[in-house]
């Protein structure tokens, strides 16, 4: 009993520590942005703003570039996210489902995009666009940033469909189910969680993505992640540069509580291979 | 109610042939178990039958109709998987009404039938369930009420026990072999265990590496194995090898007259077949270890070269370790070049040293 109670009252300090570590570093830096962002006044050596406000945010919402950068972003991560599940999504099933000459070396082909150093890649692409004439447009965009979702969108999916259980879609065609019926009422309901997340990676990733955005759209297309490092490198007031980040955070936080609600974690999971 | 005709069915994967030349009619009402171990080719047999697999050669006919080129939703089976296979985003009503609404039934239909089956599984009531609230049994009846809702001609079950526990396998199959008798639906199943083979089947059909062993009713396929397999396979069995000479079996401890020509043979006996009796002084084997059963104590006998034979014999003091018997052959069987030559009793039994001989027993 004395054992029992000894272990129940263990404290974990090395997990405590860790936990500590792992949350300073991940919650202090966006406290310190997040306070920036409602500080008027704030200066050294007070450890807390002299004074609070929100002026920044005013001025920085009446910027017509401000809401062009976000309903532009939004624009861009929509249309990206959805061509890209269009694409990738048979690709996916195909990948999961059928066997054709060339399978693995197409499917591994998919994660060369992240095998190497992305902003040489760019390079290369972004010389191939300006022959096309692309750079400084939206489609040029959108086309860099499907390069960076692929990844997601066929490896998390196939992972997906490989999950879902070949009898239960044997069951469905035994009880009177043509391929398309169950691919509908069957595959795509139990593969749907993990390929939501796919999306939602794919859409946030897009969201947030600076180098090919900066890169391809400079100067006609300016996102909000390419305002916000303009504001940070261009102006001396910190609290622009800190207001926008919090407006980033937005799509962020809405996309994970959509995430928790809708999918759960285990979705996650699921979709690299556990 | 229909009659299920398989003729001349082959199937090959790359360079292995999984059924190989496969013939069975199934009459009217009727439940065959295709019975094997693991690769013997009787799901995939199942498998042709549901049309998940195309058979590489023969014909599959369903009252008279071929339907080796219908896709399975084309097909008039109903298939129970082994892994239950229920649609886990969908509750016990949707999955069982699938395939009604798939047919374009009326709403009441849908819902009296759904009903009246989940009645006839016992598991009123459970309609609005999600599957993971249901136990692996009632997870099994709802696969079967799937199936027998859209009234199938023929009703494959693919090991549909494998996954359960020992009591809930006894209980379910019982129950299942009640509600095909009470619809008299064909049925084809697969199984790999001889207990419910020979509890459930009206006919067994034993297969190894794609081949039939044996076609024939339980009894016949216990008491009367074709082959020295089927004899191993269902139940238990004392298999021994030796030569007939003279029309003597012999073996080490052991010999039997056997009315049959010279050479070289099977005996086969069953553990209730082989009666021990105390022996005074040496006797032909030495008891190396009973199990009590409650019902039966199994014995297990060492022979003086060493190997063991199996009797099935009633509880009893008698039977201890270290103990010298005598045996008491009952029914045996003969088997050379692999088919049945003798059944019945031994003409004369004696006990007498013996040459070399191999005894084996797969009991």
């Amino acid at each position: 009993m004395a054992a029992l109670s000894s272990n129940r009252q263990r404290i974990d300090w090395p997990g405590i520590v860790f936990a500590m570590l792992l949350s300073t570093a991940i919650i202090l830096p966006l406290v310190v942005v997040g306070t920036w962002a409602f500080t008027e006044i704030w200066r050294y050596p007070a450890v807390v703003p002299q004074q609070f406000g929100l002026r920044f945010w005013n001025q920085t919402l009446s910027r017509s570039d401000v809401w062009g950068a976000l309903t532009l972003s939004l624009q861009l991560s929509t249309v990206v996210t959805l061509l890209s599940a269009l694409i990738c999504l048979p690709a996916a099933y195909a990948f999961a489902r059928l066997n054709f000459p060339g399978r693995n070396i197409l499917f591994f082909s998919f994660l060369a995009g992240h095998a190497f150093p992305k902003f040489g890649l760019l390079i290369a692409i972004a010389a191939i666009f300006l022959q096309l004439n692309l750079i400084g447009t939206f489609w040029g965009v959108v086309l860099i940033q499907l390069v960076g979702t692929l990844m997601f969108m066929i490896w998390i999916p196939v992972a997906a469909f490989q999950g879902v259980d070949r009898r239960m879609e044997e069951a469905a065609r035994d009880a009177g189910a043509g391929p398309l019926r169950v691919f509908w009422s069957i595959t795509l309901p139990q593969a749907g969680p993990t390929i939501v997340a796919a999306l939602l990676l794919s859409f946030v990733g897009t969201f947030y993505e600076t180098e090919g955005a900066w890169l391809i759209g400079a100067p006609g297309i300016r996102t909000m992640p390419v305002l916000m490092i303009s504001f940070i490198n261009n102006q001396m007031v910190i609290q622009y540069g800190a207001v926008l980040s919090v407006l980033l955070w937005v799509p962020s936080f809405i996309a994970l509580m959509f995430a928790r609600r809708v999918i759960g974690g285990s979705a996650f999971a699921r979709g690299f291979g556990a | 109610m229909a009659r299920l005709e398989i003729t001349g069915v082959s199937k090959q994967f790359d360079t292995t042939t999984a059924v190989a030349d496969f013939t069975l009619e199934v009459d009217n009402g009727e439940l065959v178990c295709l019975l094997g171990p693991s690769g013997s080719g009787k799901s995939t047999l199942l498998r042709m039958v549901g049309g998940f697999e195309r058979p590489t050669a023969g014909s599959i006919r369903i009252d008279g109709e071929e339907i080796i080129h219908l896709p399975p939703e084309k097909r008039p089976t109903g298939m129970v998987f082994q892994s239950h296979a229920l649609w886990t985003h969908m509750n016990v009503f949707k999955n069982i009404a699938f395939g009604l609404r798939l047919h374009h039934a009326p709403r009441d239909e849908i819902r009296r039938r759904v009903e009246a089956v989940l009645e006839l599984v016992g598991l009123t009531g459970y309609a609005s369930r999600l599957t993971h609230q249901l136990s692996g049994g009632q997870q099994q009846r709802v696969a079967l009420a799937r199936s027998l809702v859209l009234e199938p001609k023929i009703l494959l079950l693919d090991e549909p026990f494998a996954s359960l526990d020992q009591h809930l396998r006894e209980r379910l199959r019982e129950d299942v072999r009640d509600i095909q008798q009470r619809l008299g639906i064909t049925t084809l199943f697969v199984t790999h265990g001889q207990d419910e083979a020979l509890a459930m089947a009206d006919r067994i059909v034993v297969m190894r590496d794609g081949r039939v062993e044996q076609v024939g009713p339980p009894s016949e396929v216990y008491r009367a194995p074709a082959t020295p397999f089927v004899a191993g396979f269902i139940g238990q069995m004392n298999l021994l090898e030796g030569i007939i000479d003279t029309q003597v079996f012999a073996c080490p401890g052991l010999a039997a007259r056997i009315p049959i020509a010279d050479g070289p043979a099977t005996l086969a006996v069953r553990p209730e077949a082989l009666g021990l009796s105390p022996a005074q002084g040496q006797g032909m084997g030495i008891i190396h270890r009973a199990v009590d059963y409650g019902s039966h104590v199994m014995i297990d006998v060492e022979l003086p070269d060493g190997h063991r034979v199996k009797s099935m014999m009633p509880e009893s003091d008698a039977w201890t370790a270290g103990r010298p018997v005598d045996f008491n052959v009952g029914t045996i069987l003969a088997y050379r070049d692999n088919v049945l030559i003798y059944r019945g009793a031994q003409v004369e039994e004696q006990s007498r040293p013996a040459g070399r001989r191999a005894v084996r027993s797969n009991a």
